[in-house]
């Protein structure tokens, strides 16, 4: 980009909006991810029928023009449950990435900022979990910890928050060296004070972009766990669990698989389309390629 | 070279001691009493508990029983199952061979896919070769494999008949019927990492064809052929190199969801059972041995790293 191009005076802010809606692709990852939160808001209203009631009149009936996704071996509104699904996916994905900032970053802004022997004792911990592959983890700890939605949320979080321990570490140590923290401490600030005063607003950027990349795998890691029964528990609609009662009528009826798959990959793309649109918009040092 | 070799060995000893406490400490999240569990009808009887706390070591303080059960793992005892009263290392053993093969398949379909498809979107870098390529990374990565395994089936087993939707056959017995069962879960686990690899080969071809090396061979007039495959290539495999280490340690967990949508008896179908039979013992050794495989492969990337980078090597 030449510097031309740029408008003089414009806010940071401004330029990563700018550059977040040159990024077609991300947009789109945007408005489907708005679309997604509306339909889990609004699911009382907008789902055609209750995602609960039975019907043994119309069992496993294929798509049809009442039934757009069709219906389960219940008698069940497919498309129904997909839109209270995104309830539990979503806030599943949300939740859990925000519990994972809340326990990581403080953590990581310690360790780099006291260094030390809170250094040492954190990043060991974080390298060991991170040594035990993501999934294998978030199975093992939704296992002791049973069976339940809120449970495999714990689990994720867990899991997902050495990543931002790393992160928020490696950006509190840039940040300590730097004349504006040096200036910060002289004035008399306390630690904690310059740790969230004036470190974390400078690390925000690519904390944000990590953890929109984070909510698409934590929303694979919610459906993963509920597939296993280790998530959200019947009969309460989540996209994993019906893909999960799906295998058993693959030949029967194929489109009880296809579409609560279907709306995973959607959104988990829609979040990685969005985080790399993020990336691009918000890392100034990021080269076009 | 040496010196290297055992600082970062050293490394390894502290991670693998706090992995072992958190592992141990799982346990402890566990809700209700493990003697209820194993004393099965007898529960009531407060004899057949208190001799199964004992025997378990359960009723002896928690930094006790940290030490008793790490000497035990020390000396390859991971405990039994609950459930079926054999050994946990037994188990592991026999389950790891089937994903092993599983894995290592996958890694090949995976390198045939994404290291030609990274080097192409690089070398024809802002085409619609390379926005394909790019693509079809990003489906990879956003698709859940459990979900592609479940359409493949779908595809290849029910509507062509082509493939068996499950079940396994050792490599011993029958390879051609081995191979039969455990291409398609091999190839839906490898999607994910050929994904991973094609971003990551291509990163790593654009740095190496902007590098002075590479314009002072064009600018003698190689053939691009040459300056594609001889130059920039074998720089910009180095880190690809690494990372593939990594990710194969990604496949032994990913096989989790995999083995269980194509009821393959590996190690994810292990983990899996375990945690519906709560069968702890047997997750606490999987998630054991996972980590132990998954550290040893980092090492082992990061020495490939040391032997393929001369720049390194010298140092």
């Amino acid at each position: 980009m030449s510097a031309a191009a740029i408008p003089a005076g414009e806010s940071p802010s401004r330029r990563a909006l700018r550059r977040f809606l040159r990024h077609r692709l991300a947009v789109f990852g945007l408005v489907v991810v708005v679309l997604f939160i509306l339909a889990a808001v609004l699911a009382p209203l907008i789902a055609p029928y209750d995602p609960l009631q039975t019907s043994w009149a119309r069992i496993r009936k294929p798509p049809s023009f009442e039934h757009w996704m069709g219906t389960d071996e219940n008698g069940r509104d497919v498309l129904s449950r997909v839109i209270w699904g995104a309830r539990a996916s979503l806030m599943a994905g949300v939740v859990s990435v925000l519990g994972a900032l809340c326990i990581g970053v403080p953590l990581g802004l310690l360790a780099g900022l006291a260094g030390g022997w809170a250094d040492a004792v954190i990043s060991r911990i974080a390298d060991a979990m991170l040594s035990v592959p993501f999934l294998i983890l978030a199975i093992a700890l939704a296992a002791f910890l049973g069976p339940a939605l809120e449970n495999a949320m714990l689990a994720i979080a867990i899991t997902a928050s050495p990543v931002f321990v790393r992160l928020s570490r490696g950006m509190a140590l840039d940040a300590k060296s730097t004349d504006w923290i040096e200036a910060a401490r002289a004035l008399g600030n306390p630690p904690w004070r310059t740790a969230f005063v004036h470190v974390l607003p400078n690390i925000i950027p690519p904390l944000l972009v990590q953890a929109s990349l984070a909510i698409a795998e934590a929303i694979i890691a919610e459906a993963a766990l509920s597939f296993l029964g280790l998530g959200q528990q019947p009969p309460q609609p989540s996209w994993g669990s019906m893909l999960n009662s799906s295998q058993r009528f693959l030949t029967q009826a194929p489109w009880l698989s296809i579409f609560p798959g279907a709306t995973i990959m959607l959104v988990v793309l829609a979040f990685n389309l969005m985080g790399d649109g993020l990336r691009d918009a918000l890392d100034p040092r990021a080269e076009k390629r | 070279m040496g010196l290297w070799l055992l600082r970062r060995v050293g490394q390894v000893l502290p991670t693998m001691l706090i992995l072992s406490m958190l592992i141990f400490g799982l346990q402890q999240l566990m809700p209700g009493d493990p003697a209820l569990i194993l004393a099965g009808e007898e529960r009531g009887d407060p004899q057949v508990l208190a001799a199964i706390r004992a025997e378990l070591g359960l009723d002896r303080p928690l930094h006790e029983q940290y030490l008793i059960w790490m000497g035990k793992v020390l000396n390859g005892d991971f405990g039994f199952s609950w459930r079926i009263r054999v050994p946990v290392s037994e188990l592991i053993l026999a389950k790891l061979p089937v994903t092993f093969q599983l894995a290592s398949m996958a890694f090949v379909i995976a390198v045939a896919i994404g290291v030609p498809l990274g080097i192409l979107s690089a070398v024809r870098r802002d085409t619609p070769a390379d926005w394909a390529a790019n693509g079809a990374a990003l489906f990879g990565i956003s698709t859940p494999n459990f979900w592609l395994g479940i359409m493949m089936i779908l595809l290849f087993s029910v509507e062509l008949g082509w493939l068996p939707p499950s079940g396994y056959v050792p490599l011993t017995e029958d390879p051609w019927q081995s191979l039969a069962t455990t291409i398609m879960p091999a190839f839906v686990l490898g999607t994910g990492v050929a994904s991973v690899l094609m971003r990551h080969t291509r990163a790593a071809m654009l740095t190496a064809l902007a590098q002075d090396y590479v314009r002072t061979a064009r600018a003698k007039g190689l053939p691009e052929r040459l300056v594609v495959w001889k130059h920039a290539l074998r720089n910009a495999l180095i880190p690809v190199v690494t990372l593939g280490a990594i990710e194969f340690g990604r496949l032994l967990a990913g096989a989790v969801l995999t083995e269980q949508i194509f009821t393959i008896p590996g190690f994810g179908k292990l983990i899996v059972d375990a945690v519906f039979n709560r069968d702890y013992p047997v997750v606490q050794g999987v998630v054991l041995a996972t980590a132990l495989i998954f550290i040893l492969l980092s090492l082992v990337a990061d020495i490939l790293y040391m032997l393929i980078n001369p720049r390194l090597r010298q140092a």
